[in-house]
């Protein structure tokens, strides 16, 4: 019982501040046998990728059940005691309209029901679904896998509804059929609900590929001729409808189901609500903010919709979409009372980022729409879901998406190897009963925003110290303890050891690099801006534009600037998402199997402090991402020098800092506190260089690419962390470290090739330039141009001269890792994150040109967390090994490893 | 196979409407200018024979209408996308009646006829920007937030998102699209502010192409069967700066049309026809 002093006592202070009754998640956690409790809860998350998730679910079962019966003493307060297992039966509405009725213990946790659920449907590819229930006010609710059922639901009946959580934006891509056969039923819903609005043809198209999957070809003998009013297609279906769906549906003979449906899928995919979980709201303040426009209206009190989706956060008025706030846009996403806030970007016509209020119907509402947006930005776009708030900020809420991300998912699925399993696509029942049965449920779902997240992240109130302007005003929220924010940092990620859901093993490394462009593909999706060719670039190419004059029409020219400029915060997000893709193929993953893992993910890396402090500072250097890129994209507008620039910028890493700082102390505070299983740490810098030149390779140059796109504002990342970095150890050691080992193995030193700097703005500026052919037509230097400045004529000679508006000087604060001592400039630099469930790797790639020398740095940062049992030196062997297997052409220069052991008291371990 | 948001750019008839003798005098204008009457005539023929002959579509004519002196601009009257035609409520009271005419020839093409009754809507086609993916409306002199939601509610597989018309008469008096997810745009301040904007509320991507005036941004994008990708747009007497930018299409069947009279009126290229496709796709 000791274990729980430190964690209970925070946790008790946690609760006076929070309304919420839940238990603290750590202290089941803290207090488990740790090995082989948490090694159980881990399971699921481990095995998910590959092995039938009915297995994994068995154990997990057992697992909790014998956890309730004799661990509960110690997982529990002292109050509850030793309880029987009380079994609850539960009603799950599933997407055909049936209702499944299955048993579970009255203590599980959501994600027993959800994964009892999937294995029931004998899905796989679960991470897009979820489980949904009504609250006392009747609004739906995402489960959250984490929590107790019994808490979520609280006095509630135990019916539940199988839904679609996440809309994948490409359906093509899921793996299985029978993963877009409950896709497809989920849309038909949202169809026939009138929640995914659609055109008369639409509803013909979509309910003709309906006919088709659920009775197969046309056959006038067998269907009779009035076949199809049994099934419902729209919201309003008439007589011609139905006629037009059937004449659609003679024509699809021989088309299978699995073939109907992702047509159908194929054009729903493109319907402008597809996926958007909308929520009522009201703005507060300014309604053109972001358009920096003003219809001179008084836009107080505005009645809106907010839509969540994949790519962001949309505005509704109405029907009309009246803003639209990328992801990347969004620095922060907060809620407070009944209101939501979103932290904007500044864009070209503001100096400042802004705040932007909206009031929902109540503080559920806000917080709902808060975690469906904390969720949908983690899983569509980050690598791997952030760290939740250590305990001790309990300034607020802990909760963070803890599933997997659609990177990690799309990856666990390519490792599915099953057989297509058969399904059978029932005649679904939602349909083809009569209305009245049906509407009523339907109606019911559907009046109601489906997506709204869970009410039980009990955790609450956080805030995420921020030292912008509104530091001060937000410290009086924290301590009214209702405000919640989190950082909705874009790019790069913060790992999370507990809540790696993603054991990938290392082979899957050349699996994944092989799906590369295929989840680069889907993420750049609609947009032509992929790195490859454009719309443009394949016409342009093959067009004589190119070369018949070279006089360029000067007043084309600012065009392409412009055009650069202008579309940097919506390109933004493709390059980010690109980023992030990309981030896979440089992940070093160290699976060393650790039983250690512990399961609940809320509860944070437990006293693995340097860790933690490490993502912290990724955290926080994300944000410094995007405030630099801010300053820096400002900066060109205003064609600032470029030494302005750097201060700017600099002035952002060291506000930023401040926050960083804090956060560490706070963390170093507590991690005396944190129970700890035994850990180690191992730290690897495998610190690579590259020194090829970048226009040779195609994979380089799309690394190039992809750092060109991080560019500058991840140089702060890269420049700040080492420091901080630094910092942090330092700090925790005292703390947690029993053994500091750190060596230094310079292995192998680059060779440098000459090449001009612009060339690694090749890739980005692709699509640009292609413009700027047509406009101005630069001939066929594509590496040439300088992407920055559209007037500057690059010159290959002057290498860096046209970036240097947005390049940063790079101090090198690790030093050592260059061999001369002359700081180059930093082209780009870029944070990836990963993680598995022992081991998280953080990797920067960093850019630079010295004198014409281009260098790419790569250097990997791998936590590998577990217990004395694994073998990190074996550990560390592998991760060298892996990292000089991804990179075959560059050299491994430096290789630091960082041990920390920590024994604590040890209580909680059996 | 039926699909949404298919070939953008096909097009089989043109709904026209021949000019009025009034219109010399009488048409809205913003700027005050004499129109030479023939040589407006004159126009309208060249652009009628290029769509007829030249490209080969179906043209349905209108008669002119002496009492509505702007009713060669048809564009205002309707929005037509798909096998939908949304009969607008023009923002100028005395165009009004231009729409009676385009219902009949619109409903005689068997489209789905939506019509714009609220009294409170205003709605001139020229504020409607078709990307082929979504729709951008601008709120201007002549359209209204109202008539925007009808327009969405008429479309209800796309995207309507409004972007404000500060300067110009209408969102197409300075950019059209120039070819799948290519906007056209004028290098004026509030055209290349409305582009942003339009990007900004987007989820799809599209590249830019800036011509110098703002006018002349405004062309004509068609991929037909038989022509491949077609582009109508300004003269080199009219802009000579811009038309260097179109010239740069060398895949594109590339038809300079004169407009130096109606855009007097402030009348447009896209102003002068509504584009339909009667061919299911492809």
């Amino acid at each position: 019982m000791t274990t729980e002093s430190g964690s209970d006592s925070e946790a008790k202070q946690q609760q006076q501040r929070e309304e919420s009754t839940e238990a603290p998640k750590e202290n089941p956690k803290a207090a488990e046998p740790a090995s082989s409790q948490s090694q159980l809860e881990q399971l699921p998350a481990a095995v998910g990728h590959s092995t039938p998730a009915r297995k994994e679910q068995e154990t997990q079962e057992e697992d909790q059940e014998s956890r309730q019966s004799s661990s509960s003493r110690l997982s529990r307060s002292p109050l509850k005691g030793v309880k029987s297992v009380k079994i609850m039966q539960c009603k799950v509405t599933l997407l055909d309209g049936s209702d499944y009725t299955l048993n579970v213990e009255k203590r599980v946790k959501g994600h027993v029901l959800f994964d009892k659920v999937c294995d029931h449907l004998n899905l796989l590819e679960k991470d897009y679904f979820g489980i949904t229930y009504r609250d006392v006010e009747k609004q739906k609710n995402w489960l959250d896998p984490n929590k107790d059922l019994k808490k979520q639901i609280r006095t509630g009946p135990w019916n539940f509804a199988f839904n679609v959580k996440f809309y994948p934006p490409d359906p093509a891509q899921l793996t299985e059929d029978i993963t877009r056969y409950y896709l497809c039923l989920q849309l038909r819903d949202d169809v026939v609900s009138g929640r995914l609005p659609c055109s008369f043809a639409t509803h013909t198209v979509l309910g003709s590929y309906t006919v088709q999957s659920e009775l197969g070809d046309y056959d006038p003998e067998e269907l009779g001729s009035d076949y199809i009013s049994e099934l419902r297609f729209a919201p309003n279906q008439t007589k011609e409808l139905e006629e037009k769906v059937m004449e659609l549906h003679k024509t699809y003979k021989g088309m299978t189901p699995a073939e109907a449906e992702m047509h159908f899928l194929e054009n729903a995919k493109k319907l402008s609500m597809y996926g958007v979980d909308l929520h009522h709201a009201k703005l507060v303040g300014r309604l053109y903010q972001g358009l920096a426009r003003a219809e001179g209206e008084d836009s107080e009190g505005v009645e809106i919709m907010l839509g969540v989706c994949a790519s962001g956060l949309l505005i509704y008025r109405d029907r009309l979409r009246i803003n639209r706030f990328a992801w990347p846009k969004i620095l922060k996403i907060s809620y407070k009372r009944t209101n939501f806030y979103i932290k904007i970007r500044p864009g070209e016509f503001e100096q400042f980022e802004s705040t932007i209020g909206f009031k929902l119907p109540n503080h559920r509402a806000a917080k709902r729409l808060w975690k469906v947006c904390v969720e949908h930005h983690t899983f569509f776009r980050l690598v791997c879901p952030e760290v939740p708030p250590k305990k001790f900020i309990t300034l607020g809420s802990k909760f963070r998406y803890s599933g997997r991300t659609q990177a990690q998912t799309r990856r666990a699925s390519s490792q599915i190897i099953r057989p297509a399993p058969f399904f059978e696509r029932s005649a679904s029942k939602r349909y083809n009963m009569s209305r009245s049965l049906d509407g009523a449920p339907i109606t019911e779902n559907h009046e109601t925003l489906m997506k709204d997240s869970d009410s039980a992240a009990r955790g609450d109130i956080i805030t995420t110290v921020t030292t912008e302007k509104k530091a001060e005003e937000e410290k009086a929220e924290r301590e009214d303890a209702r405000a919640e924010t989190t950082e909705a940092a874009a790019g790069t990620t913060t790992p999370l050891r507990q809540e790696a859901k993603d054991t990938d093993p290392p082979t899957e490394m050349v699996k994944h690099q092989t799906n590369i462009s295929e989840l680069k593909r889907s993420f750049l999706e609609t947009d032509g801006g992929v790195p490859g060719l454009t719309e443009w670039e394949r016409r342009l190419s093959s067009s004589p534009a190119r070369s018949p004059r070279t006089d360029e029409p000067p007043m084309i020219e600012p065009l392409d600037l412009q055009d650069e400029e202008d579309e940097e915060p919506a390109r933004d997000e493709t390059k980010l998402e690109l980023k992030a893709t990309e981030a896979a193929e440089y992940l070093l993953n160290c699976a060393a199997d650790s039983p250690l893992a512990d399961g609940a993910p809320p509860t944070g890396p437990q006293g693995i402090s340097p860790s933690a402090t490490m993502d912290d500072d990724v955290f926080a250097a994300e944000e410094k991402t995007l405030e630099s890129q801010d300053d820096l994209s400002e900066k060109s507008v205003a064609k600032l020098s470029p030494g302005s620039v750097r201060e700017e910028v600099s002035q952002a890493i060291t506000d930023k800092r401040g926050t960083l700082i804090i956060l560490k102390e706070a963390e170093v505070e507590t991690e005396g506190k944190e129970e700890v299983e035994k850990l180690l740490m191992t730290k690897m810098e495998a610190l690579l260089e590259d020194a090829s030149q970048v226009k040779g390779s195609p994979k380089k140059a799309m690394a190039s690419w992809v750092s060109e796109v991080a560019r500058a504002e991840e140089s702060e990342a890269c420049r700040v962390l080492p420091e901080e970095m630094t910092k942090t150890f330092e700090q925790s050691k005292p703390d947690v470290a029993q053994i500091t080992l750190s060596e230094t193995a310079p292995l192998a030193v680059s060779t440098l090739g000459w090449v001009s700097s612009s060339v690694t703005s090749e890739k980005a500026s692709a699509d640009l330039e292609q413009k700027k052919l047509v406009a101005m037509e630069i001939d066929a230097a594509p590496e040439a141009c300088p992407h920055t400045e559209g007037e500057v004529v690059c010159t290959k000679e002057t290498p860096v001269v046209h970036t240097e508006t947005k390049t940063i000087t790079y101090e090198s604060a690790v030093s050592d890792m260059n061999g001369d001592a002359d700081p180059g400039v930093l082209l780009s630099a870029q944070t990836i994150t990963s993680e598995t469930n022992s081991t998280t790797t953080t990797t920067h790639i960093t850019k630079t040109v010295k004198g014409g020398i281009s260098e790419t740095r790569i250097e990997k940062r791998i936590v590998i967390t577990g217990d004395s049992e694994i073998d990190h030196d074996e550990a560390l062997a592998q991760a060298i090994k892996e990292a000089k297997e991804q990179h075959p052409d560059m050299s491994v220069t430096k290789v630091v490893v960082h041990k920390e052991t920590e024994i604590t008291p040890e209580e909680g371990e059996d | 196979m039926a699909g949404l948001m298919a070939g953008f750019g096909c097009y089989t008839h043109a709904v026209v409407r021949g000019i009025p003798r009034s219109l010399a005098k009488e048409a809205l204008r913003i700027s005050q200018a004499d129109v030479d009457s023939t040589k407006a005539q004159r126009e309208y023929d060249d652009y009628v024979q290029v769509l007829r002959t030249t490209l080969g579509l179906e043209v349905v004519e209108l008669p002119a209408d002496e009492t509505l002196p702007d009713c060669v601009f048809v564009e205002d009257a309707a929005v037509v996308c798909g096998d939908t035609a949304l009969i607008t409520r023009p923002g100028a009271e005395s165009r009004r009646r231009e729409t009676e005419a385009m219902k009949g020839a619109l409903k005689d093409l068997n489209l789905n006829i939506v019509e714009m009754t609220d009294e409170n809507a205003t709605l001139d086609g020229g504020d409607v920007l078709f990307t082929g993916r979504e729709f951008f409306v601008g709120l201007s002199k002549r359209t209204n937030q109202r008539g925007a939601e009808i327009l969405a509610d008429a479309f209800k597989d796309y995207a309507v998102s409004t972007v404000p018309v500060l300067e110009g008469l209408h969102l197409k008096s300075f950019c059209s699209m120039g070819g799948p997810g290519l906007i056209v745009i004028g290098s004026s301040e509030p055209a290349q502010k409305a582009v942003k904007i339009m990007q900004q509320m987007s989820d799809h991507r599209y590249d830019k192409l800036t011509v110098p005036d703002d006018l002349a941004a405004n062309c004509i994008y068609m991929n037909l069967p038989n022509k491949g990708q077609v582009l109508l747009h300004c003269t080199g007497e009219d802009y000579p700066e811009s038309v260097k930018v179109f010239d740069k299409f060398k895949d594109h069947l590339l038809i300079p049309v004169s407009n130096s009279e109606k855009v007097k009126v402030d009348g447009a290229l896209t102003c002068c026809s509504v584009l339909i496709n009667k061919k299911p796709n492809n």
